[in-house]
């Protein structure tokens, strides 16, 4: 491994070199510098999940260890998925290049690479396509827009197709839709044909295969990780919570990703579940098994994404379960909403889930039959059923990040709006061109919240910190509320680089706060253990 | 270098119709040949190219959400934006179709210098969307005119598109508002692609070559309308031949026309090679052409693979031992 690099600091990334190469981007080649990119996958973790040419490779080094023939490979593969996917198909014939999409990626706004336009990263891939797999390409290569494939090209591809975070903000802008997640995902399945994944999507992707999360937490140990989250509950409200796992014939199966089972700021979301789940007194289990909603192999190939998704609706099955509840995660809610039912449907041995509190029936997964945390939470505050106390959240000032893919692959907006300003007293929106559905990644999902690259998820995070940076100056914002564990991961990091004194929340954590729980104590502590400010404690 | 690659091209393109009729005399050839031909490749490979796109799956269903899903029944849907509807989707189309819907949200992105250090801004940019929305509505316009020299009588719609077109009656014949438009929209798509050096370096011979083409098309027939006044007689009796498929040579028209056709006819036939082709990609666009209702309605993929998985079984006889240890429920004892 390369020795460590240190980070520039934030006046240094933020001096962002927008002028353009000298040499067309067909003859400027790829530059590997540290600190911007992903260790490459090891062998063993492909192994695991059988993809091809498992071996340990280095990016930085010139062999990459492919296989033989694998310009064939991805010629055969362009043709397979050409054939099976209309929309790569499209995608690949009719953009006109209008640029629209340019300045509208984190990653290109953040470095200036203008590789990292949506156009032209697509256009790696494009003009590949168009030199075998077009006729004017054949006729006229480049005049045509067309190149061979080189193993120069094919370390281009595996940049940059790592350097986008399939956030879809592209494709908002696109006036054919055109989605450079959609390209980046089969760019992605090209790269895994010949083993080139990155070592921080396949390690958790071949945990997840064979322990039930990315984090590779074994059933034994997961029971431990939420009894000591309920011993901590314990201290805060003097309420014991008994939480059960993989029991059968429970109405509800609660699925979250792994990332709220370890580190700060993620469990305190996960404490936030297990209170407001005791209290309303709900009969739902944990599962060992399917113990990850996010899925890291559909960062990997659309195939592993299915395999680790057939976990959930196994597990409800097997428990028979009613209906399923999934927690707050960003990809995880793309998957669940557009590919699982289409993968691993349909759930006809389940039923369309109906809050056994206010007896509203969610007829939007009728199909599916698994909702949001927050879509079940928000029918809970509308209908009165929970006594809240936001005054204990008065110290906090919090603004929202929409995560991208709820927002541009579900379009929940509205519903973690609605439990915030309930739980409590000071919201503030940031711009209005960098949420919603123009929100800004967190520069680290899609599996590229490794630590190696720390200096790109810095600049790709930049458009995201940059607003944060106007709430706080603007109305001395602390808090930044989410909905993803990925963000919880991610967050911390950037705002501690670019913004600090922002902290970063679920939204579940911050209702927890608010939550007044049936017997509970006098609280005087927050659900990180902090002095409560005004309630007792030691401001 | 590429703008000038596909300038060259159309320049060749030009004496290759100038030299053809004046020189080799092949008026029958430019006039009447080379536009059935041009008129075959156009839709044949319009046909093909869409039934080819047709024939590949649509395996998920991908709508790019841009507003507020349908959820609980108090929260307001966006149901343009995030449709649930075919009503939804058809109105999210036309809105993309007609009005370039998506790039009425482009942006200008900006690094300054703010009161809390580098700060990013976001203004408004609507000149691309305003110049190729003028520039696809001439275009269409345009090409609705000409049927009044193809068809006879002229179509009413025609004749009152033809009339709001020249309704400022300026000079005689009356100027066309759109030939003004449409000139200065291709001007403008032009200069933004060698002006800004990001969109310049994004761009291809490709981008170049239908802009240039169009350009010339533009400018011969305009020159035949205002400045050479063809005899608009001979042309009408030409195209209806051509429409009724007993073309004849007019005579007396000069070889203006002749590259005017012919370069209609290279952009027809370039047509359906090309990146033109989004005029039918757009209507098949996966992210914007599907109801947004996933968790309602199951989507099914027409080759949906059988995985090896690792089933609850597997995972059970690994940690069996350290699950009964924690007192977790087992299938097997």
């Amino acid at each position: 491994m390369a020795p460590k690099v240190k980070l520039p600091k934030p006046g240094e990334l933020s001096i962002i070199d927008y002028s353009l190469p000298a040499t067309d981007w067909m003859d400027t080649p790829v530059e590997f510098k540290p600190n911007t990119f992903c260790w490459g996958a090891k062998g063993k973790d492909l192994e695991t999940l059988g993809l091809p040419n498992a071996r340990d490779w280095n990016p930085s080094e010139e062999d990459w260890k492919l296989p033989e023939n694998w310009e064939q490979t991805v010629l055969d593969g362009i043709a397979e998925r050409l054939s099976k996917y209309r929309s790569f198909k499209i995608f690949m014939d009719i953009c006109v290049r209008c640029g629209a999409c340019a300045d509208k990626c984190h990653f290109y706004i953040s470095t200036g690479d203008p590789k990292n336009m949506p156009v032209l990263r697509a256009e790696l891939l494009r003009s590949v396509y168009k030199r075998y797999f077009t006729k004017s390409g054949k006729l006229f290569g480049r005049l045509a827009g067309g190149r061979e494939l080189t193993v120069d090209v094919l370390k281009e591809w595996w940049s940059y197709f790592f350097q986008c975070t399939e956030c879809r903000r592209c494709s908002v802008y696109c006036p054919y839709g055109i989605d450079q997640a959609e390209i980046t995902i089969i760019g992605r399945e090209l790269l895994n044909l010949l083993g080139l994944n990155i070592n921080w999507i396949s390690g958790p992707a071949a945990a997840c295969y064979k322990k039930g999360n990315h984090l590779g937490i074994e059933p034994h140990a997961l029971t431990g990780i939420i009894d000591s989250m309920c011993d901590d509950i314990e201290d805060i409200t003097g309420i014991r919570v008994n939480p059960t796992f993989n029991r059968k014939g429970a109405e509800i199966l609660f699925v979250t990703p792994s990332g709220d089972f370890m580190g700060e700021p993620g469990i305190y979301t996960c404490m936030g579940y297990l209170m407001l789940f005791h209290e309303l007194g709900l009969d739902y289990t944990w599962s060992t098994y399917a113990s990850e909603g996010g899925n890291f192999g559909f960062f990997t190939s659309n195939d592993t994404a299915k395999r680790l998704n057939y976990k959930i609706y196994a597990e409800a099955k097997r428990l028979g379960v009613k209906y399923i509840i999934g927690g707050e995660c960003g990809h995880m809610w793309r998957v669940l909403n557009q590919y699982m039912d289409t993968w691993n449907g349909p759930a006809d041995f389940l039923e369309v889930p109906k809050s056994p509190i206010t007896g509203t029936v969610f007829e939007n997964a009728k199909s599916t039959k698994m909702i949001h945390i927050s879509e079940f939470v928000a029918d809970l505050i509308k209908h009165n059923k929970l006594k809240l106390d936001p005054s204990r959240n008065d110290h906090l000032k919090v603004t929202f990040h929409d995560s991208c893919n709820p927002s541009r692959g579900m379009g929940m907006f509205d519903e973690p709006r609605h439990i915030i300003k309930a739980v409590c007293n000071n919201f503030y929106e940031m711009p209005e061109n960098t949420i919603r559905e123009q929100t800004f990644c967190c520069g680290s999902g899609s599996g590229l919240n490794a630590s190696e690259n720390m200096e790109q998820r810095m600049r790709g995070g930049f458009p995201r910190a940059n607003a944060v940076r106007y709430v706080q100056q603007k109305h001395g914002v602390n808090m930044l509320a989410n909905i993803c564990a990925v963000d919880r991961a991610a967050l911390p990091a950037l705002m501690n680089y670019w913004n600090p004194g922002v902290e970063v929340a679920g939204v579940t954590e911050l209702l927890a706060n608010a939550l007044v729980m049936k017997g509970e104590k006098e609280r005087t502590l927050d659900i990180r253990l902090n002095d409560l400010p005004g309630k007792g404690g030691n401001e | 270098m590429k703008a000038l690659y596909s300038f060259l091209a159309v320049i060749v393109l030009i004496l290759i119709a100038t030299l053809g009729v004046n020189v080799a005399n092949m008026s029958s050839v430019f006039g009447i040949i080379v536009p059935y031909l041009a008129f075959v490749v156009f839709v044949g490979g319009f046909v093909y190219r869409v039934i080819k796109w047709g024939k590949s799956p649509v395996p998920f269903r991908i709508p790019t959400t841009c507003g507020q899903q349908k959820s609980l029944p108090w929260i307001k849907q966006s149901k343009i934006e995030n449709p649930t509807s075919a009503l939804g989707v058809i109105v999210r189309m036309a809105l993309e179709i007609l009005f370039f819907r998506s790039l009425f949200r482009n942006t200008k992105t900006e690094l300054k210098e703010g009161p809390y250090g580098p700060q990013l801004a976001y203004g408004s940019a609507k000149w691309l969307w305003f110049g190729s929305l003028v520039f696809h509505w001439s275009f269409l316009i345009i090409v609705i005119r000409h049927l009044r020299l193809f068809i006879e009588p002229v179509p009413f719609f025609v004749q009152m598109l033809d009339g709001l077109d020249g309704m400022l009656q300026i000079g005689l014949p009356p100027i066309y508002l759109t030939d003004l438009f449409f000139v200065v929209a291709v001007t403008f798509l032009f200069l933004r692609r060698i002006l800004i050096p990001r969109v310049k370096y994004i761009s291809l011979p490709a981008d170049y070559f239908p802009l240039f083409m169009i350009f010339s098309i533009a400018v011969s027939g305009i020159l035949m309308r205002y400045f050479y006044k063809v005899d608009i007689i001979a042309i009408k009796e030409f195209a209806i031949g051509l429409a009724q498929f007993h073309p004849v040579i007019p005579q007396g028209i000069g070889v203006i026309f002749y590259v005017h056709i012919f370069l209609v006819s290279v952009l027809f036939a370039y047509f359906p090679l090309s990146k033109l082709m989004h005029m039918g990609g757009i209507f098949l666009s996966p992210t914007r052409n599907m109801i947004s209702n996933n968790r309602m309605v199951r989507h099914i993929n027409p080759w949906n693979p059988v995985l090896e998985v690792h089933t609850y079984e597997h995972y059970e006889d690994e940690f069996r031992e350290k699950m009964k240890k924690v007192g977790l429920p087992v299938e097997k004892e």
